[in-house]
């Protein structure tokens, strides 16, 4: 297999295509939009549609051959590429991936062409700019997993937020203005401090004399800096990064973001942009600022807020009355999970967190992709509206039982294993932190199962619901990659493990963790 | 660990494997049938000609007052000829078929295990789950004498309920639906007892919680179906939460969940220390949520919701017991563990004499059985907590005969009565309220033969299978009173010697209760005149062979299920079979653990047990004969007429308040602390519109003022230059 990509050379060109593509595909539909400007709304649809959905199913084609081409074990990184940029200020467009950016990467490209499918029918609103608004967005998540340069990192992560900005804003519900305006001053609050980080970063590397550095191989091995300055810095990337997990309490933007948000939209948010903030930790905040990170006070300031995070998260997310925003706030608690088992620093933590981030994109993904299904034949996300629909919609009922399963974490689905490797090993450095954020296993319990008991179960009372539609091919199709991930990663996720297991093992050593903590029993004194 | 070749490694352990995957096949087959039919309605299926379509009207109806009880399955409404599902012909082959190749596949494992001589368990590794630095969790299955127990019961148990199953859900709707749940129930049961480590057990634990809650709320369009399973759901995990913790405590302190290797090194805690005794509490919390346990039970009696053959082998015979498996799995631990252990059997005791109280006082001839259950699973706490774990588990095998026989039976009375009732068009009376039954001997005397053995086996008459088990668990409760670690250690200020005294009265007084309600179930049954109505009267009958079959297995069962285990003093009397089998075979598994618990002092005289054995006969006959002199079926009158309860009759007609209690002290607070202060006061109240919202209107504050410095208005500016040059001049006269 490996000789295979050797011979065309295939780590050479993948990442540089797959954030070229995109916007390729994103010129195309410009170009077809205004062909199309003056037809009927239902060819304009379709021909938006297949166009994104071909750059979308190509991009991830090509995309999972980095599940085999990289040498996951190896220090350097991956299908790197360096080329210049802004030389004269230290600025190159530098890219390269390990274990853990692969997985996410692999996590975007395969999630698109399902958001494509997932607004099939439901965006009939200018749908050339939306999917090549969301081909953009594409390239900025995808470059951010990529950067390796501090600038082109930030340049990558601010491009994220425009068309995001823009999908909640134009094709989002009714209080669409003030959830995308919010979303957008949320982020920006935080992204601009770390530009300034960023920019003193670079110039400390630098040097008095020479241009700033902002090579990240450079910038995270040169930088000894004074322990205060060290935290103001780390503050600066931890506020950008909360934001956009989001951690306790700067969450409150995201349930308004998702309920606003057309079904793309929402999927795109709670997969792949939240994931964002944990890579920011891993990638960034904590390399750049070990001693910041480690600091007693920091460490357990952060656990803090992931455990409130997490079980506020959980008790907001039972009371809520909207399906979406139910699913919201139980992002806040899944994240918080994530945060937690970055911050405990074992092995297993690090590699249960990095789990739990690609088990909540697959889940809350696939729930969000459910809501859009009865949204569309309803056009009500309140759960007291529905009631009893198994009757009626058995496919769809089967489906969401099985993506609440996995979102409460049953074992034998991806939830489970994320949550357990998280807590098992965050209970070796923070036991009380993972005891209390264990209970959540109870309180996610009654969320969904509540929630999934007033929409499928309890007797078919209204009769709005009566004569509901089961899902057709096209949502089943679009499901069933999902489930099988969900069943795949629950019951065979060494593939997954392995693939990160270096990576986030020399983050754990890096930061004074347990990476493979040798046990030894001292005998207890009766 | 041993390297050398397992004697197990070629004969047909190899395919054990095949325990677990069998049902696994059938599940998917019996789930795809479910699935297909539904999506595609066939002119022949139910759901087409508004059978099961008339949703609405069922719906409405079901929450009338008074329908056929809960169990009534949607089959019932129309009073048409019900077409049968149209898969049922497939699905009655694959559904009861795999659990007979199971079971089968079980015999010819155990079969092989006599065979050899087995002191390490024989593990079988498939591949590796989770491997994350020095964490390595295998999907792996383990093969020694407790799980053969446990795998025989829940493949033998579970083919009779199946085979069962086939005439109590025939003309249900969901025919293939409920098979593909028990299928898979059936799997993780076994994945559960398989296990060969903590991870894959909790697996089976939390899966076999699952199936729970899917078949308790599978007639979903009640409300009060859907709320019991979500609650039984809900209430298990506060349990699960337990089992999770105590494995994360194993795991950083002996660096591994295999149970092989746990037990080789539960050596390093010390003996009564607190990690172990910290470990084996937080494993409890998962069995008392699993097993129904003080102050988790209030669960079990709502899980009545579901089809009666369910209640059979999930709520009696099999996954309320694993609560009990588990300790005797831990065993290694729990010796270690005094005060841990008399935890158990103290909320053992405790829950065997509550749980019998309400026991006496209910109406519902599944809810006598629902807490008859739970009685019985204090019993088996008790057993497994004072270390005779040989004992929990005997209890565990006869308790799953004698009361899969008892709700099976009580599953055929309410097939009859429904039928009668259904024959007649009667929607208003309850077919599961004793009160409407009465004198059903004459119409069912297969049944009410069979029910006499199962209630004489779990009163403890011998020479029935109740007897001696029970019997086992009372006498090993008060040998361990002396000499043993257990007595030596303290719980609550108390002398561990005291609680176990306390423990045994207990399970004395709840046998004697046992004794009575039993009875009064069947007086009130099977005996005195019939209450069901003239017109209903004709039409109650025995069920079809296919029911009365498997009733017939287990009450031989029932009867002879003490032959498992016979004491000594009995079979030194009088040599009627082999001593003390199962507590041989289990001597590997528990063996050492069961002698450092019982520290080689806790044995008692052969005339005291013999006269503590005559005791627990006696009092198993005095709780009949009370029971049998004191109610006068004939006095009693049919539900629609009878007067409601008073003083403590009503509070154990209500359970003692406990769900109520329940809900005031815990459910409604959260609820509305969550609502009112989390999401109304610090989520839209404190940070969005105080900070995020009021942050934005400060700016608007602050532009507002600039912009009412640029008005344009020249004698504005006049006068702020005015004010701007003073306050300059003085800032330079302060420097000057």
């Amino acid at each position: 297999m490996q000789s295979i990509f050797d011979a065309i050379g295939y780590n050479s060109w993948i990442l540089t295509l797959l954030l070229v593509l995109p916007i390729v595909g994103a010129g195309v539909l410009i170009a077809q939009a205004q062909r199309h400007s003056s037809s009927d709304g239902a060819a304009t649809m379709s021909s938006a549609r297949r166009t994104a959905l071909l750059f979308f199913g190509v991009e991830c084609l090509v995309s999972i051959g980095l599940w085999w081409s990289v040498d996951y074990e190896s220090t350097a990184w991956q299908a790197a590429v360096t080329l210049p940029w802004i030389e004269s200020w230290g600025i190159f467009f530098r890219i390269g991936v390990d274990g853990i950016a692969v997985v996410l990467i692999l996590l975007t490209t395969c999630l698109m062409p399902l958001t494509v499918l997932g607004s099939w029918t439901s965006i009939r609103e200018k749908p050339h700019a939306f999917y090549a608004l969301l081909l953009v967005l594409t390239t900025g998540m995808l470059g951010v997993f990529m950067s390796l340069d501090l600038v082109l990192f930030y340049v990558f992560w601010e491009l994220m937020l425009v068309p995001m900005y823009l999908i909640i804003g134009i094709w989002g519900g009714k209080r669409r203005l003030y959830a995308s305006l919010k979303f957008f001053l949320f982020t920006m609050l935080g992204s601009l401090l770390m530009l300034v980080a960023i920019v003193y970063i670079g110039i400390e590397a630098g040097g008095l004399n020479g241009p700033p550095i902002f090579d990240y191989d450079v910038v995270t091995t040169t930088g000894a800096y004074s322990y205060n300055t060290a935290l103001w810095l780390f503050g600066a990337f931890f506020l950008a990064f909360a934001v956009k997990v989001p951690m306790f309490p700067f969450h409150t933007w995201l349930p308004d973001a998702h309920v606003e948000a057309p079904t793309a939209g929402s999927v795109v948010l709670a997969s792949i942009m939240l994931k964002m903030g944990t890579f920011g930790f891993v990638r960034f905040a904590l390399p750049l600022f070990p001693y910041a990170a480690t600091h007693p006070a920091v460490k357990s300031a952060v656990i803090t807020l992931a455990v409130v995070g997490i079980v506020y998260g959980a008790l907001v997310s039972m009371v809520q009355p909207d399906f979406k925003k139910l699913v919201a706030y139980s992002s806040v608690s899944h994240m918080g999970f994530v945060i937690l088992g970055i911050f405990a620093f074992t092995t297993q933590s690090v590699q249960g967190a990095l789990m739990v981030n690609i088990n909540h994109g697959i889940s809350t993904g696939a729930l969000f992709l459910l809501i859009g299904m009865i949204y569309e034949r309803r056009h009500t996300r309140m759960i007291a509206d529905f009631g009893g629909i198994a009757k009626v919609m058995p496919i769809f009922a089967v489906m969401l039982t099985i993506v609440a399963l996995s979102s409460i974490g049953v074992p034998g689905t991806n939830g489970f294993v994320g949550e357990f490797l998280v807590l098992i090993g965050a209970f070796r450095t923070e036991p009380i932190a993972a005891v209390i954020a264990a209970t959540v296993i109870i309180f996610a319990a009654v969320y969904l199962l509540w929630a999934l008991q007033r929409i499928i179960y309890n007797p078919l009372s209204k009769p709005e619901n009566a004569a509901l539609k089961d899902l057709n091919w096209r949502e089943i199709g679009l499901l069933v990659p999902l489930i099988a991930a969900i069943f795949w990663l629950g019951l065979y996720p060494a593939p997954v493990l392995n693939r990160t297991h270096a990576a986030a093992n020399r983050l754990v050593e890096r930061m004074g963790g347990m990476p493979e903590a040798n046990i030894t029993v001292v005998p207890e004194r009766r | 660990m041993m390297q050398s070749v397992h004697p197990l490694a070629e004969t047909v352990a190899r395919f054990v494997w095949w325990l677990p995957a069998l049902p696994l096949i059938g599940f998917v087959i019996n789930g795809a049938l479910s699935i297909y039919a539904s999506a595609k309605p066939g002119p022949a299926d139910p759901s087409a000609n508004g059978h099961d379509g008339s949703n609405i009207g069922h719906g409405s109806h079901a929450t009338d007052e008074g329908n056929h009880g809960h169990d009534d399955g949607d089959g019932h409404d129309d009073h048409a000829p019900t077409p049968r599902h149209r898969f049922a012909g497939i699905t009655s082959i694959v559904g009861p078929g795999v659990l007979v190749l199971t079971f089968g596949l079980a015999i010819a494992l155990f079969v092989a295990m006599r065979g050899v001589e087995m002191h390490e368990p024989f593990v079988s590794t498939l591949f590796a789950w989770m491997p994350v630095g020095d964490l390595h969790i295998n999907a792996a299955l383990q093969l020694d004498g407790l799980s053969m127990v446990m795998v025989l019961v829940i493949t033998g148990v579970g083919m009779l309920i199946h085979v069962f199953s086939v005439g109590y859900m025939q003309d249900d709707a969901g025919y293939p639906r409920y098979f593909a749940y028990l299928n898979l129930f059936v799997f993780f049961m076994l994945l559960l007892v398989l296990g060969a480590n903590y991870v894959v057990t909790f697996v089976g634990w939390e899966g076999v919680g699952l199936c729970s809650y899917l078949l308790i709320g599978f007639w979903f369009s009640e409300k009060a179906n859907a709320d019991a399973g979500k609650k039984a759901f809900v209430v298990n995990r506060i349990g699960d939460f337990g089992f999770m913790v105590a494995m994360f405590m194993l795991f950083a302190h002996l660096g591994t969940l295999d149970y092989a290797t746990i037990a080789e090194r539960a050596g390093q805690f010390a003996p009564g220390g607190v990690v172990v005794t910290a470990i084996c509490l937080f494993l409890f919390l998962g069995c008392v949520g699993k097993s129904a346990q003080i102050p988790l039970f209030v669960w079990l009696p709502d899980a009545m919701a579901g089809p009666t053959p369910v209640s059979a082998l999930i709520h009696a015979a099999t996954m309320v017991t694993a609560g009990v498996f588990l300790i005797a799995r831990s065993a290694s631990l729990f010796s270690l563990a005094p005060v841990a252990s008399l935890t158990v059997a103290l909320v053992g005791g405790v829950t065997a004499l509550f749980a019998a109280t309400i026991g006496l006082k209910q109406w519902d001839i599944k809810k006598v059985l629902a807490y008859s259950t739970i009685s019985q699973l204090g019993y088996m706490f008790v057993g497994v907590g004072v270390g005779a774990y040989t004992a929990g588990i005997f209890h565990l095998v006869t308790h799953a005969f004698f009361k899969a026989l008892l709700f099976l039976g009580a599953g055929s009375v309410i097939y009859a009565m429904h039928k009668a009732y259904h024959a007649t068009r009667n929607h208003s009376d309850d077919a599961q309220d004793m009160r409407n039954m009465g004198g059903l001997k004459k119409f069912m005397p297969v049944t009410w033969t069979l029910m006499w053995i199962a209630t004489l086996a779990i009163a403890g008459v011998p020479p029935f299978a109740g007897f001696f088990s029970k019997d086992e668990i009372l006498g090993a409760t008060f040998a361990r009173a002396h000499g043993s670690t257990l007595a030596d250690a303290s719980l609550l200020g108390m002398s561990g010697s005291t609680v176990l005294y306390i423990v045994w009265v207990f399970g004395l007084a709840a046998a004697l209760l046992t004794a009575i309600y039993m009875t009064r179930m069947m007086l009130y049954t099977f005996h005195g005149p019939n209450r069901t109505g003239d017109d209903a009267r004709p039409h109650l009958a025995e069920a079809p062979w296919v029911m009365t079959g498997p009733l017939l297995v287990l009450g031989v069962l029932s009867a002879i299920g003490g032959w498992l285990n016979l004491p000594g003093v009995i079979t030194d009397l009088a040599p009627i079979g082999p001593t003390a089998s199962l507590e041989h075979w289990l001597e590997p598994v528990v063996g050492e653990a069961t002698a450092r618990v019982a520290g080689g002092g806790a044995h008692v005289a052969v005339s005291t047990e013999a006269l503590l054995i005559g005791l627990a006969v006696a009092i198993a006959i005095a709780g009949m004969a009370i029971a049998w002199a004191r109610l006068k079926p004939s006095a009693l009158v049919a539900k629609s007429a009878a007067a409601p309860a008073t003083g403590i009759q009503r509070v154990l007609e209500n359970k003692w308040y406990v769900d109520e209690a329940y809900d005031a002290a815990i459910v409604k607070p959260t609820f509305a602390v969550s609502k009112s202060v989390l999401w109304g006061g610090v989520d839209v109240g404190l940070i969005d519109t105080l900070l995020v919202n009021g942050s934005a209107a400060l700016t608007r504050f602050f532009g507002w003022m600039g912009s009412q410095l640029q008005s344009g208005r020249v004698g504005t500016y006049a006068w702020l230059i005015v004010i701007g040059a003073v306050l300059l001049l003085r800032a330079f006269a302060r420097v000057a």
